[in-house]
């Protein structure tokens, strides 16, 4: 029973926390700067209090001056006017300031946070999540509360203020004339709430429609060879054109409502107006108050309805950003599945700061004991009780079709995933009792799509070693055979590789990551070969790279090429994402199993390229 | 569905001007009613300060009115019976307030309106001028660059109508008329008023002009902040294998710094423009009071004038105070003109309408080149006989896919010329070759819809039949949701040689009396390759059949066979007499067809 009472009580917090639009959440983004924070919340309500003060300079001017006909005092009330202005500014300036300081800094600590907090998650995150949603997070959840919580908070601090001190001013004038007023504020406070839920939803409705569009014409350009050969040149359209109707309709009604909110809002500001005239007229004519004090009371009857309605832009801005700072702190509160233990840390550093006095070298002896494995998000297990032993400089090819789950063990010896059960061996010692950090600064790691980076070749290269010398550069890239795209290229090293290296081709990439790799120097090979079509010349070039790269180390491979396979010292028959056959490629053969299948299909393949080749 | 014919081969080149004239037609008179309501608005709106001025002056304090307001005073009965009865202002004035609401829901609706319909114009012609480009541009053109122009550009240009044209037409009626009145009212007020206008006009021209190069450079760093962070996520691999996330960590860190730093100091200044502007405003407000009162106090002009004048101010400086950020924003419009040009001044095919073809393909002599002096074809001569089937066998960069993009005429034969019964091609429209050549190609692509869409979006007919055909009817229902199945970006992603095979249904279903096939079962396995071409043999047997492969099995059994080689025919026959030729295609063939020797001595194969 207690247990309950304390999940609602739990649940009825939470659903508290929810009325601050989940915005609690960042304080922790918001502590470095309170000071200036608070600077700015309370500049800007001076600044309201100063806006609300100015228009009794107004009245002053005609009560005074053009009430007794005279101009006396008429220098110091320009002194104090005069004043007034410049400290108004001086404090729209500090608030102004500090609001655009706030966002950016709030921007970059949360970017930073998200960006570094990534950097520590597992590579099974990101086999889940992709790209652009955790780019989004990083980019433009950030940046949307950051100007939320700056923008929102500053304008939001000046309308309030701007409508309590109008309203507390008008009080103290004549209260029965301030009535003519405030009576109207609640009334556009509400209808202020209803059009700004029902033009959420329809611009949510346009946006949609909007990406429905961007992607019609992604369609038509993308597949325009097909269109024409198809000649569904006007289908296209018309299913297009559906889209474009759709969207005249939706922003049409969506430009009704909007016209109709503003309007209404506007004629609230002068039915104020017309009350404050009949009333206020009325009240001067029997003399209770000037002139002066009637003009003041239609200024701020026309002036108080719109921060009204800003205040509720504001309002429904806050609850919307609940969803970014919720995806945001989802992210930050991710805990890696491959995580170092403290006391592992604590002797071999973390990713940010490794230790590296502490780390011991490793040689490559791999072995997996008794591993039992599962993915995450999978519900089979694709391991169960798997034994291998692969001493150090031992070639291990893994083969099968794809999709077939020939990365698992891949994932396995680079730690980006770890056993459910039994313990990977690195040296005879469990992987998890170094560091992460640790293992893959030793593990060279090339992959089937090759990733480069934007900046020159060099800065590639060195990814694989920073403090590599011109002489191993030159070295490692001539190994691999790509010393001929470096001389190639305009400014050599130093050129630009373009967005993704997409400047080069995937051959002239392929090898650039094997100069990377081998730069590393890595006890450890990991090779996940490509299958896409490369020139014969680079394919050759490529293999003979290869072949380096295995030279006395560990490897494994994902291997296609039958040059590599053959040359394996242990292969592995991946099937349905089990391990269905191991050994030699004689014995394997011998077996007339599945690799058999395998080999003489890859063969065909092969030749029927071959056959080109003169 | 609405036609656009006038953009169909049209040869005009629009400028900049003609342009907006061909994306405005049919929102003119939308855009007219906004902006004539928008005048009505005005008008109304600086009625009231002069009923105010009437009801300070003549009703409250007891000035004789004069001029229209004798005669409108009259009309309620005298000033005095006003004064007795102030309801009556309170009325007029929410009556005019309520006519000024009218029309301002009509400015701001039809404003809307005409937008979208401008929007929408504008979109459907960029959408069929696109589609109907030569695939030539469209090679020559990046995707990313052209959605650009569609979207972005498109956005620009419309904001640049909707927003800033007409907002600039309301500021200038605003200004002279409030200016007008409040010269009629004292002229000295007026002049040191309007003094003011220049000065802040001229302040945020200077301002805006300069924070746009900023703004631009602020939009780049983040630009590469924002990569900077892409690759990171796609490399993820990269960096966890090689162990470099402290040096991720230091490039992102410091690009965002810096790119912070840059916003910050830009902000300073924004912040300053701000509050200075707002200073000058207020500046200018308090002289207009002072010297108001003084000039009051001198009898030039009434308590009630002087109310109605500072309220034409308040009219008149908002709207001036935007007109520099419209005006300087306005330049980005021609940019934005330029690059839309640019699309809708390149030249449409020439579809023609859909006739009925037959006859014999023959080539004479066909030569091409993409590229100024780089041959891709030379010298091709074959015939293919109606009914027939042929078979093209060759290397990646023989030309065999430009042979079919020329028979397509999705390029121009510039040499040599090709022929369908008897009729040179040049003279057959696109519309009816395409409509007559069921080409399938290499990677087809499938649009977002569903399986069944695709299949059908060619020509209405029976969906599952195609599918069997093409041997892929098993694959659809393994789907839970079979045929209905939604397939590209929002949907199921298929593989390959599903993909070809949907490509293959979608064009079986055409029953055209031509079908090319350029490499299209590449990716699909032997044996559902001869299946499939079993299936066509058997239900379409009477159709002209061109087969482009890599594969020896997939062309062996055709009619004919060509073998290309560097653009050149360099063999020709049946599977049978090349064989016997003993070149190319029997070395092509031996390698394919028959494990050699030292393979089978390996594998211990026994045939």
């Amino acid at each position: 029973m207690t247990n309950k009472r304390d999940k609602a009580r739990a649940k009825a917090k939470e659903s508290g926390r929810v009325k601050f639009f989940g915005l609690t959440k960042l304080a922790p983004f918001l502590a470095p700067y309170r000071g200036m924070f608070s600077r700015m919340i309370i500049c800007t309500i001076l600044v309201g209090v100063f806006n609300t003060i100015l228009p009794l300079f107004q009245q002053y001017a005609f009560n005074n001056f053009i009430e007794y006909s005279t101009l006396r005092g008429l220098g110091g009330f320009i002194c104090l006017y005069l004043a007034c202005l410049l400290v108004t500014m001086v404090l729209d300036y500090i608030a102004s300031y500090d609001c655009c300081k706030l966002e950016m800094y709030v921007l970059r600590d949360m970017r930073r946070a998200t960006f570094n907090h990534l950097q520590t998650l597992s590579v099974s995150y990101f086999n889940v999540n992709s790209v652009g949603r955790i780019h989004a997070r990083v980019m433009s959840d950030t940046s949307n509360i950051s100007s939320i919580i700056s923008w929102d908070v500053y304008q939001g601090g000046w309308n309030i203020t701007y409508i309590i001190s109008s309203v507390v001013i008008m009080l103290a004038l004549d209260p029965l004339l301030a009535l003519c007023v405030i009576v109207i504020i609640p009334v556009v406070a509400i209808v202020s709430c209803y059009f700004q839920r029902r033009l959420t939803v329809l611009n949510r409705r346009v946006r949609e429609i909007n990406s429905r569009i961007t992607g019609g014409f992604n369609e038509g350009i993308t597949g325009v060879e097909t269109s024409k050969t198809l000649a569904v040149e006007s289908r296209l359209d018309g299913k297009f054109f559906a889209d474009t109707n759709a969207m005249k309709r939706e922003a049409t009604r969506l430009g009704h409502h909007r016209a109709l909110f503003y309007t209404i809002i506007g004629f609230a500001s002068s039915v104020a107006l017309a009350l404050v005239l009949w009333y206020g007229g009325v009240i001067t004519m029997e003399g209770v108050i000037k002139l002066g004090t009637l003009t003041v009371f239609m200024t701020y009857a026309q002036g108080v309805m719109s921060p009204v309605q800003w205040t509720v832009d504001a309002i429904a801005d806050l609850i919307t950003v609940k969803v970014n700072v919720e995806r945001v702190t989802a992210l930050l509160n991710t805990q890696s599945d491959v995580r170092d233990t403290p006391e592992v840390i604590e002797k071999y550093g973390d990713q940010f700061n490794p230790k590296k006095e502490n780390w011991e070298p490793l040689s490559g002896d791999v072995e997996f004991r008794d591993v039992t494995f599962k993915y995450p998000d999978g519900d089979e297990y694709v391991l169960e009780h798997f034994n291998l032993t692969v001493p150090r400089g031992t070639n291990v090819a893994i083969v099968g079709e794809t999709g077939a789950g020939k990365s698992t063990l891949v994932n396995l010896v680079c730690r980006f995933f770890e056993p459910t059960e039994g313990r990977v061996l690195i040296d005879g010692r469990d992987v998890r009792e170094r560091s992460v950090n640790w293992l893959h600064s030793h593990i060279g790691y090339v992959l089937q799509t090759p990733h480069l980076f934007s900046g020159t070749v060099r800065e590639n290269l060195l990814y694989g070693r920073e403090d590599a010398t011109q002489a191993q550069l030159d070295e490692a890239v001539k190994s691999v055979n790509a010393d001929k795209i470096i001389a190639r290229l305009p400014e050599g090293y130093d050129s630009q590789v373009g967005e993704g290296g997409n400047s080069l081709s995937t051959g002239e990439k392929q090898l650039l990551s094997f100069a990377r790799a081998i730069l590393a120097d890595p006890a450890i090979f990991v090779l996940d070969e490509a299958t896409s079509s490369i020139d014969t010349l680079t394919e050759r070039l490529i293999q003979d790279a290869i072949e380096k790269l295995m030279r006395g180390r560990t490897s494994f491979i994902i291997a296609h090429r039958l040059s590599t396979i053959r040359s394996a010292d242990i292969i592995l028959v991946v099937q349905g994402g089990k391990i269905v056959e191991r050994g030699r490629h004689e014995e394997l053969l011998q077996k007339r199993g599945y690799y058999y299948e395998l080999y003489i299909k890859q063969f065909r393949e092969e030749q029927v390229k071959a056959g080109y080749e003169r | 569905m609405r036609k656009y014919s006038a953009m169909k081969n049209k040869k005009t080149t629009y400028t900049g001007a003609g342009l907006l004239g061909l994306f405005l037609k049919g929102s003119r008179a939308l855009f007219a009613v906004s902006i004539l309501s928008s005048f009505v608005v005005t008008f109304l709106n600086v009625a009231i300060p002069q009923v105010i001025s009437f009801t300070i002056d003549s009703v409250i304090d007891d000035a004789p009115p004069q001029g229209l307001f004798a005669s409108f005073a009259a009309l309620f009965g005298g000033t005095d019976y006003l004064g007795a009865n102030m309801w009556l202002i309170a009325v007029i004035i929410a009556s005019i307030a309520l006519a000024m609401a009218v029309f301002q829901y009509c400015v701001t609706y039809f404003n809307h309106r005409a937008n979208q319909t401008l929007m929408r114009r504008m979109r459907n012609l960029l959408f069929s001028h696109i589609q109907r480009l030569p695939l030539g541009w469209h090679v020559a053109h990046q995707t990313g660059d052209i959605i650009q122009r569609c979207t972005s550009d498109a956005d620009a240009i419309s904001n640049f109508i909707s927003n800033q044209l007409v907002a600039l037409f309301r500021i200038i009626i605003m200004v002279v008329l409030s200016l007008t009145l409040m010269f009629i009212m004292d002229v000295r007020l007026a002049l040191i008023a309007a003094a003011f206008i220049p000065v802040l006009l001229g302040y945020s021209l200077v301002f805006y002009s300069h924070a746009r190069k900023s703004f631009k450079k602020c939009d780049e760093e983040e630009g590469v902040l924002s990569t900077c962070a892409q690759e990171n996520l796609t490399g993820v691999r990269v960096v966890r294998a090689f162990g470099r996330e402290r040096y991720e960590r230091d490039k992102f860190e410091r690009q965002n710094v810096y790119y912070t730093g840059l916003w910050v100091r830009i902000e300073k200044f924004l912040a300053m423009y701000w509050t200075s502007n707002d200073l000058v405003a207020a500046l200018q407000c308090m002289m207009l009071i002072v010297l108001g009162t003084v000039f009051c106090i001198d009898g030039a002009i009434s308590p009630g004038d002087l109310v109605a004048f500072i309220s034409y101010n308040t009219m008149l400086m908002g709207p001036v105070r935007q007109l520099g950020r419209i005006i300087s924003n306005m330049s980005r419009a021609g940019v934005s003109i330029a690059r839309i040009g640019e699309i809708i001044n390149a030249d449409e095919e020439e579809l023609g309408t859909a006739e009925e073809l037959h006859g014999d393909i023959e080539f004479k002599d066909v030569g091409f080149s993409y590229e100024e002096g780089k041959p891709v074809l030379s010298g091709v001569s074959f015939t293919v006989p109606q009914g027939t089937t042929l078979g093209v066998i060759g290397g990646t960069g023989s030309g065999k896919s430009t042979l079919m993009y020329l028979l397509d005429r999705l390029y121009p034969v510039t040499e040599g010329n090709i022929f369908i019964g008897g009729r040179s091609i040049g003279d057959i429209s696109p519309a009816t070759l395409r409509a007559n050549i069921g080409f399938v190609l290499q990677e087809g692509y499938l649009f977002s819809g569903t399986i069944a869409d695709n299949i059908s979006i060619a020509a209405e007919g029976d969906v599952v039949r195609a599918a069997r055909a093409a041997c892929v009817d098993d694959n659809i229902r393994a789907f839970s949701s079979g045929y209905d199945t939604v397939v590209g970006e929002r949907g199921v992603t298929l593989s390959g040689g599903q993909k070809q095979r949907v490509s293959i249904a979608r064009t079986l279903i055409r029953r055209t009396p031509y079908f090319i096939f350029d490499d299209s079962l590449s990716a699909v396995d032997s044996q559902t390759d001869a299946a499939i071409r079993a299936r066509l043999a058997r239900e379409y047997g009477d159709a002209t059949v061109i087969l482009i492969s890599h594969r020896i099995t997939t062309v062996m059994h055709a009619d004919n066979i060509i073998v290309m080689d560097g653009g050149r025919i360099v063999e020709q026959g049946t599977n049978e007499q090349l064989l016997k030729k003993n070149g190319i295609y029997r070395r092509i063939y031996d390698m394919q067809m028959s494990l050699p020797d030292d393979l089978k001595k390996e594998v211990g194969y026994d045939e």
